[in-house]
């Protein structure tokens, strides 16, 4: 029998009826798992949510072959549940996750560590701490290597730059890095807490600013959780417009990173040339809604700005020169051996590992897996305007560096060709009450890749859990995988070249 | 070699003449210093106050009390102008918007601008004018204020020719730049990079999260704002500001811009 016979099926950003989710026993839901992962598919989100006295696991599913979603839940009555960790790696955080929250044991999990530091919300402790300890970030064991010319280096919570806080823990044998365990949580916000029994008039300011530089792809999440939970028929015109600020929020981004891993090798003129085109692009998100990172351009029902004809012709003009200047910029890293001979065989992560972690995003395409939401499950304007994903197999830093400049292509040629033909229609389109008892999830591919947002409403509409995946979620072990047996001199460059969101990991 | 000088000179020279030369321009949909006009409010109605997210919106007392608007706790998103039936409430491009106390940053009837941040005292700027060396703390921050004070170091703004730089060690700076609502997993690491820098010192906090908590305001997990963990030498509201909104608070402190645009305590409203 096929593993998906077992688990409801459904569409990106369709909302169900959370009765019509299967009810599996635990071995049977675990069971399930293995099956479809083994089947190609993958874990999109694995979360607790509180249900009368006892905690209900979910799990979602991705069949990209198929373009669906799939679902199944577990109550769990006891202490806790059989890990499966150790079978189907990608799980680790997720699991990790709901201990700390819902404070239930994963049995058998290798390394149950916090993942952010925050007390239980059910008063139960996975760990077996009072309530009300104090539980500082980054306290506890890391994995340690001993041995006489073994040294340890800690970097963080507060970086070098202007950058967000991270506890970086690695394990040295000389300047190779046996070991890299990363500590987050300094950023935790309380945001899923946050948005129960809402939405609430600050969720959609809570949405923007998950993760600060990816507005366009968690507000778009949002918003599409609302949309469908009150069945709202956006207009084909709000949907090409924030297919564009997403496009143009990859580009920004893109951009900006390949000009940092330039920085980071020493090559200035890609260096500084990028950090101002990043802006321009930035601008243009500015042209489109006042805010260069798209904040008040993603409403519920639609797009908070419309565009006109002018800002239309302004736009394609600036796209113009960014072509060009992007161009001038980013084709000498290719063209510089000193850059090459850095980017290439450096920080390589096999596409096994990229699989097995459940890497999503440009990393995960680096690494040869062509898994991308707009191709996969899409939604929105990316059902009618198809984006192929990038992928290269090196997996090292220059596939992750040259995968974006593959995407910066056909995010411009996208971007382009939507302007050149806006269909008509209104902005906005009033939204109706939520559906009760309903389980919706919304993916959308940001630029650091999947976003994932998965609402269950109450009997009277209300959200009763909301579950926030962001792809830094599924990625910084990536990192850390990718530098084993690297020079602890080149994570800055590794670590670039995923550039992960904190607060996005923390929520 | 060759490919290298030839993007160099496609790519041309783009630092920005500011403040020798004109401000550069800003995005016209730019939500930035909010304009009040409380003689159109209808009597007894709170739309605005009702619409806003973060609490920036409050009355004076009676039915016919007029609006305050709290820019400390503002998100600039426009909400409350969306809401009210008068237009009694927008927002200009005015991107001038930083102050060096917390309560100079309250606009109503009485005050319609906010009173713009003022010159550091000679002694400071002795120390600092020319040279401001500053850290970093992002502390909940969700890496767009944190991202727009990064691009002040892109060539398009050159943040280096005001003497003003960011450092990678506490022991460096003469300040700190804090950006986020202070998580509680941040404020033992913020009060400790604060502790490290030597005296004298300046804080700055950068958007609103920095200032009040922002749309993070009352939650357990975070402080709202610098100001509860160190004392805060200069405000700059927006969920981000604008980079020259920062650029305008940094040169602002260090007497660089503000000498001529009538700050006589109407904060540049004259101009």
């Amino acid at each position: 029998m096929s593993a998906s016979a077992a688990l409801r099926s459904f569409t990106n950003g369709w909302s169900i009826d959370q009765a019509s989710i299967p009810l599996l026993d635990q071995d049977a839901l675990a069971q399930v798992i293995l099956d479809a992962v083994a089947e190609g598919q993958r874990v999109v989100a694995l979360f607790g949510a509180q249900e009368q006295d006892a905690v209900a696991l979910y799990v979602v599913l991705a069949n990209d072959e198929d373009n669906l979603l799939c679902a199944a839940r577990t109550l769990i009555t006891g202490e806790g549940f059989a890990s499966l960790t150790p079978h189907c790696p990608q799980v680790h955080l997720f699991e990790r996750e709901i201990a700390e929250q819902f404070g239930l044991v994963p049995e058998g999990h290798p390394w149950l560590k916090p993942v952010r530091y925050q007390p239980s919300w059910t008063g139960r402790d996975a760990w077996g701490r009072a309530p009300g300890e104090n539980i500082p970030p980054g306290v506890g064991d890391f994995y340690r290597l001993d041995g006489e010319e073994v040294h340890e280096v800690a970097v963080g919570p507060v970086h070098a730059g202007i950058i967000e806080p991270g506890h970086f823990r690695f394990q040295c044998l000389g300047e190779p890095v046996q070991h890299l365990e990363i500590a987050l949580g300094y950023q935790h916000r309380g945001v899923e807490q946050a948005m129960l029994g809402g939405p609430h008039p600050r969720s959609v300011h809570y949405a923007e600013t998950l993760a600060g530089d990816a507005t366009v792809a968690h507000t778009t999440s949002y918003c599409q959780v609302l949309e469908s939970l009150s069945r709202c028929q956006k207009t084909a015109r709000s949907q090409t417009l924030r297919g564009i600020a997403l496009e143009l929020e990859r580009l920004a981004n893109h951009v900006g990173d390949l000009g940092a891993m330039a920085g980071d090798v020493g090559f200035l003129p890609t260096a500084s040339y990028c950090g101002r085109i990043r802006g321009d692009v930035l601008n243009m998100t500015a042209l489109l809604c006042g805010s260069r990172f798209g904040r008040g351009m993603i409403r519920p029902g639609g797009v908070g700005f419309d565009l006109d004809m002018d800002r239309c012709t302004a736009l394609l003009i600036q796209l113009d020169a960014f072509d060009e200047d992007a161009h001038a910029a980013i084709n000498l890293l290719w063209n510089t051996p000193s850059v090459m001979a850095r980017f290439e065989g450096t920080g390589p992560l096999s596409r096994q590992a990229a699989l097995e972690l459940g890497l999503v995003g440009p990393a995960a395409r680096a690494s040869g897996l062509a898994r991308d939401v707009r191709q996969d499950q899409p939604c929105g304007v990316f059902r009618f305007a198809h984006i192929p994903a990038s992928a290269v197999d090196s997996g090292d830093v220059f596939a992750r560096a040259y995968v974006r400049w593959l995407e910066i292509h056909q995010s411009l040629r996208f971007v382009r060709e939507q302007l050149r033909a806006m269909p008509s229609g209104a902005r906005q389109t009033p939204l109706g009450p939520l559906a009760p008892d309903s389980f919706v999830v919304a993916l959308n591919e940001g630029w650091r890749g999947e976003v994932c947002h998965v609402a269950l409403t109450d009997a009277t509409g209300r959200f009763r859990r909301y579950k926030v995946v962001d792809a830094s979620f599924r990625n910084w072990s990536g990192l850390a995988y990718a530098l084993r047996g690297q020079q602890i001199s080149d994570f800055p460059l590794c670590n670039k070249s995923f550039n992960l969101s904190y607060c996005g990991f923390d929520l | 070699m060759l490919k290298i000088l030839q993007a160099r000179m496609q790519q041309g020279h783009r630092t920005i003449r500011y403040p020798a030369g004109p401000a550069p321009a800003v995005p016209d949909r730019l939500r930035g210093h909010p304009v009040l006009n409380p003689g159109k409010c209808l009597e007894g109605c709170r739309a605005c106050l009702e619409a806003c997210p973060t609490g920036a919106v409050s009355f004076s007392e009676g039915r016919s009390g007029k609006p305050q608007l709290d820019l400390g706790r503002c998100l600039f998103c426009a909400q409350c102008a969306d809401a009210c039936p008068a237009k009694a409430l927008s927002f200009s491009t005015e991107h001038r918007l930083a102050a060096q106390r917390r309560e100079d940053l309250l606009i109503g009837s009485d005050n319609p601008r906010i009173r713009l941040a003022q010159a550091l005292e000679p002694r400071l700027m002795k120390l600092f004018g020319r040279s401001l060396k500053l850290r970093q703390v992002s502390a909940g921050g969700c890496n767009a204020c944190e991202a727009d004070t990064n691009v002040l170091g892109t060539v398009g703004w050159d943040l280096g020719r005001f003497g003003i730089q960011f450092v990678a060690a506490p022991r460096h700076a003469d300040g700190l730049l804090i950006t986020g609502p202070v998580t509680q997993n941040m404020k033992l690491a913020l009060e400790k990079t604060y502790d490290a820098v030597p005296e004298p010192k300046i804080v700055i906090a950068v958007g609103v999260c920095a200032i009040s908590g922002g749309p993070y305001q009352g939650h357990a997990q975070a402080n709202d704002g610098a100001a509860s963990v160190v004392p805060v030498d200069l405000f700059i509201p927006g969920c981000p500001p604008h980079p020259l909104t920062i650029l305008d608070g940094l040169l602002r402190l260090l007497g660089r811009v503000g000498k001529d645009d009538g700050d006589d305590g109407d904060g540049g409203q004259g101009k």
